[in-house]
């Protein structure tokens, strides 16, 4: 009989793919600016590295958040033994107020229909357990972030469709690729529960419009189903056009209290805003109280350490310190982003227009040498060994257009990422002769093709 | 069982609208009575006094004093790099240092008669985590895990909810104690092959919650030749191995299958946590420690779901690394677990009451088949609502934990001070004086 169960053996896990593959190179060989100045630098894990002298300040400042100190009074046993699944209450009502304030407050939350989770990773898996039955469908706009392959499939049973976005309009989703997304479940036999977005886009680092917004409500409304907004990086935005929540979105259609208001469902963290993905901090904002009850219950298996709970609470309370450290943060992550931008621009090297998160959405079509994925392939892996920077292939964010790469820029030092740029500025002129050289025989000979051949190179 | 949902259009799950988390059961029910009145000493001294809750709470002055003197364990110390490397781990290894220290303390508190690899140290977001993982690793919705009755009734969400997988009961009685026995388990066996279920395993807790008592070396090598036999995987929780009074008394599956040179050790995995030995419940930490490489590595991927937070896992690697305060913390919860467990057997005896023998925990098993006007589940609850609303007690109705026989019931006695403890015992004695007067009246 086998001995393990269907989970065990089967990929879902996605630990295969480049993404994981990369990170094990540069494990291998990580750069060190004085100890390994060859070594492969990591810009394939979106981590907010910019801010830590902030929360470290904040630290030193306030010693009793850390030694379970409340007043002078020892809140030691307290702390050890709260393990109540709704949630430190002072907890939840700084991060339901957090929230608010990233959302320059034109929003409010109620810290009662709050679920913490043990990060994102928990809250994405949990809303699959209580939206969807093993072998139904969410539809997810690509490119998308790799680990929704785990998170939203593996335990869950639930499968994932694909809605096709494309560089012709700068990835957004349309009506027509929704519809087509649907139609595609239809056809194997799917039932969709739900659209999930990330918002802004993970690997793009774009917040949507108004427009995409309300075509999503419109979806979902029409169809009967769920949407779940992933804003994770909502504190990330640092320029315009700035971010519009779902919850805004919906408000700005009179559809607060509405039954599709009771299907939308947005996953929070404080992994990518304030750089704590160790910490395990994730949150369900739910207007159901259904999904509201049934993830709450279901936390028991993902629930935030308490001794982090109170050391957070009393940050996030700190008003003055949030106010400041959403300000100074948005400022570093506009300087990185714009220092990797023009780099890559100095080496002829384009970017999507984005204006937030931790990455950019990196155009290196012109440099495969087939439009092809398996030319993405050999182009990432000249990119990791010979260039020595990791950065993540479109492929494995399930883009249908080869040649685009995500590229993080605020998980190193500033010289780090000079010194990356350097790096790419070299192998583009390296490249350039040779890859003139064959364009210039791709050219001759397509030349003496039909037309109808050309017309199949896509 | 799923409820049918009526209307399309909030389209959520079975599972979330199922009843599987067991929340309606009494085991929660006596919960709320306490919140709605809790006991205490000044405030409230008519109140309930909470006896449901399998807490720790008196060695806490050990880890308090720990902290004290150890400052740097909570805040990183003065290094820059202490806190930002911190904060940014989320490795789902887990942190060595911590993973290094937590297998020597499971060491310690086997009296260094098992070794433990930190490298197969999987952690997870406490016991509740661990226990669910490994259902989902080792079983296939619709196949089932024997449970021996009584269990602890958060088994019935842990293992089943989500998973879809089932418990079928191996039934224990007090003929012999609540002992597991080859024929009750082979009975169990056979009761799931005729309802044409796949049984996966075999679930055991040891020292067993709400026994309060281990298990003996030979019941525990007669199953591991049960799972072995019938090619099953054993799943040992022994989360409450630090809370045997005496080191000695306590045999871990861990011991047995060293002693036999881990053979046919790939089908066994230990679940330990630290919410009942260091009375940390709130700080989730618990870890599942397998002899099976491919499960050490699912395991350690699914854990992605469920991580310990990093700074937890940065201040107990501190604590637990420092091996004369775990010394001396075991030996000294030990001890003070046994005095409270002695005194309430006595004041127990005092009121005319017989407890199963125990050996370990932080409850007793407690005897009031005698009390029943009808020997069954419903004759039982009575006899719960009665000592919830007359006595003022929460304790928890064996029914909840699934026992054959009705009239136990399992009464905590560490998640309070001695001072209550006297109080419980006191409305306990009064309860059945009135009782007998009541019984010579009729």
């Amino acid at each position: 009989m086998k001995l393990l169960s269907r989970k065990t053996t089967c990929n879902s896990h996605g630990q295969d793919s480049s993404y994981f593959l990369g990170w094990q190179e540069y494990e291998k060989n990580a750069y060190d600016e004085v100890l390994n100045p060859t070594g492969i630098i990591q810009m394939g894990l979106a981590e907010n590295q910019l801010s830590f002298d902030l929360l470290e300040s904040w630290l030193a400042k306030n010693p009793e958040a850390v030694g379970f100190k409340r007043d002078g009074e020892s809140i030691f046993r307290e702390m050890a033994l709260f393990q109540d699944y709704h949630g430190l209450p002072i907890f939840k009502n700084a991060l339901a107020e957090f929230m608010a304030e990233i959302r320059g407050n034109k929003v409010r939350f109620d810290p009662n229909k709050l679920v913490l989770t043990a990060g994102a990773t928990s809250a994405n898996e949990t809303l699959m357990f209580c939206l969807a039955e093993p072998g139904e469908a969410f539809l997810l706009p690509t490119p998308y972030y790799p680990g929704f392959d785990r998170d939203l499939k593996w335990r869950t049973g639930v499968e994932i469709v694909p809605i096709q976005c494309s560089s012709s309009n700068s990835f957004q989703i349309t009506e027509s690729a929704l519809e087509k997304a649907y139609r595609l479940a239809q056809k194997r036999k799917l039932k969709v529960k739900g659209v999930l977005i990330t918002n802004p886009s993970n690997p793009l680092g774009t917040t949507m419009n108004l427009i995409e917004l309300n075509l999503l409500i419109s979806f979902v409304a029409a169809k009967g189903i769920h949407l779940i907004s992933d804003e994770i990086y909502s504190g990330t935005v640092f320029n315009s056009p700035g971010f519009i929540s779902i919850t805004e979105a919906l408000m700005d259609r009179n559809l607060h209290g509405s039954e599709v208001s009771n299907r939308v469902h947005i996953v929070y963290s404080l992994s990518k805003d304030l750089g704590l993905p160790g910490f395990r901090v994730g949150a369900i904002y739910s207007n159901n109280d259904t999904v509201v009850a049934a993830a709450t219950k279901m936390s028991s298996f993902g629930l935030v350490s308490s001794q982090t709970q109170y050391l957070l609470s009393a940050m996030l309370s700190d008003k003055n310190f949030t106010s400041n450290y959403a300000t100074e943060n948005q400022k570093r992550l506009k300087k990185r982003h714009d220092m990797l931008v023009s780099g890559l621009q100095e080496a002829g090297i384009g970017c999507l227009k984005s204006n937030a998160g931790l990455f950019c959405w990196v155009d290196m079509r012109h440099l495969l040498s087939s439009k092809t994925f398996g030319a993405e392939k050999e182009l990432w892996k000249k990119m990791l060994y010979q260039v020595g920077l990791n950065i993540s292939p479109g492929s494995s964010c399930h883009c249908t257009e080869p040649g685009w790469f995500r590229v993080c820029f605020a998980n190193m030092s500033e010289e780090t990422l000079n010194h990356s740029m350097q790096r790419i500025k070299d192998f583009v002129d390296s490249t350039t002769d040779v890859v003139s050289r064959r364009h210039r025989l791709v050219v001759r000979n397509s030349r003496r093709r039909s037309s109808h051949d050309r017309d199949s190179e896509r | 069982m799923a409820i049918e949902i009526e209307e399309p259009s909030a389209g959520l799950s079975r599972v979330a609208v199922s009843e599987t988390h067991g929340e309606d059961s009494p085991y929660f029910a006596g919960w709320k009575a306490y919140d709605e009145d809790p006991y205490d000493e000044s405030k409230n001294p008519s109140g309930v006094i909470q006896m449901g809750l399998a807490e720790n709470q008196v060695s806490f002055d050990l880890l308090e004093e720990y902290l004290e003197q150890h400052s740097e364990a909570a805040n990183w110390g003065n290094g820059i790099s202490g806190f930002r490397e911190n904060a940014l781990f989320q490795d789902y290894h887990g942190l060595k240092s911590f993973r290094k220290a937590m297998a020597s303390f499971m060491e310690q508190i086997r009296g260094g008669r098992a070794k433990f690899d930190p490298d197969r140290v999987v952690l997870t977001a406490g016991a509740t985590a661990a226990n669910e993982l490994l259902t989902f690793i080792l079983a296939d919705p619709g196949d089932a895990l024997l449970v021996p009755t009584p269990y602890y009734p958060g088994f019935d969400r842990d293992l089943r909810w989500r998973t879809g997988v089932k418990i079928v009961p191996v039934h224990c009685n007090s003929s012999n104690n609540f002992q597991i026995t080859p024929q009750a388990l082979e009975a169990a066996y056979n009761r799931a092959e005729a309802m044409n279920i796949k049984v996966r395993g075999l679930l055991i807790t040891n020292p067993s919650n709400p026994l309060g008592a281990a298990i003996d070396r030979p019941v525990l090598e007669e199953i591991l030749n049960f799972i072995t036999q019938k090619n099953i995987h054993l799943v040992s929780d022994e989360i409450y191995s630090g809370s045997v009074f005496s080191s000695s008394e306590f045999v871990s599956i861990a011991e047995i299958l060293e002693a036999q040179n881990y053979k046919n050790s790939e089908r066994v995995h230990i679940v330990y946590s630290l919410s009942k030995d260091l009375g940390l419940p709130g700080f989730r930490v618990g870890t599942i420690y397998s002899y099976n490489d491919k499960v050490v590595t699912t395991a350690r991927r699914m854990s992605s779901f469920s991580l310990v937070s990093s700074q937890t896992q940065h201040l107990l690697a501190s604590m637990l690394s420092d091996t004369k305060f775990t010394e001396n913390y075991i030996k000294t919860n030990r001890e003070r677990l046994r005095k409270r467990y002695e005194s309430i057997i006595e004041g127990l005896r005092n009121a005319g009451i017989e407890c199963l023998k125990g050996n370990a925990g932080l409850f007793c098993w407690m005897n009031l088949s005698p009390l029943l006007e009808n020997p069954t589940r419903e004759g039982e609850l009575t006899l719960w609502n009665s000592i919830l609303h007359e006595v003022k007690l929460n304790i928890s109705p064996g029914s909840s934990c699934h026992c054959s026989e009705p009239g136990w019931f399992r009464v905590c006695f560490a998640n309070m001070n001695q001072q209550t403890l006297e109080v419980a015992l006191k409305r306990i004695h009064d309860f059945m004086e009135q009782t007998k007067i009541k019984k010579n009246l009729l």
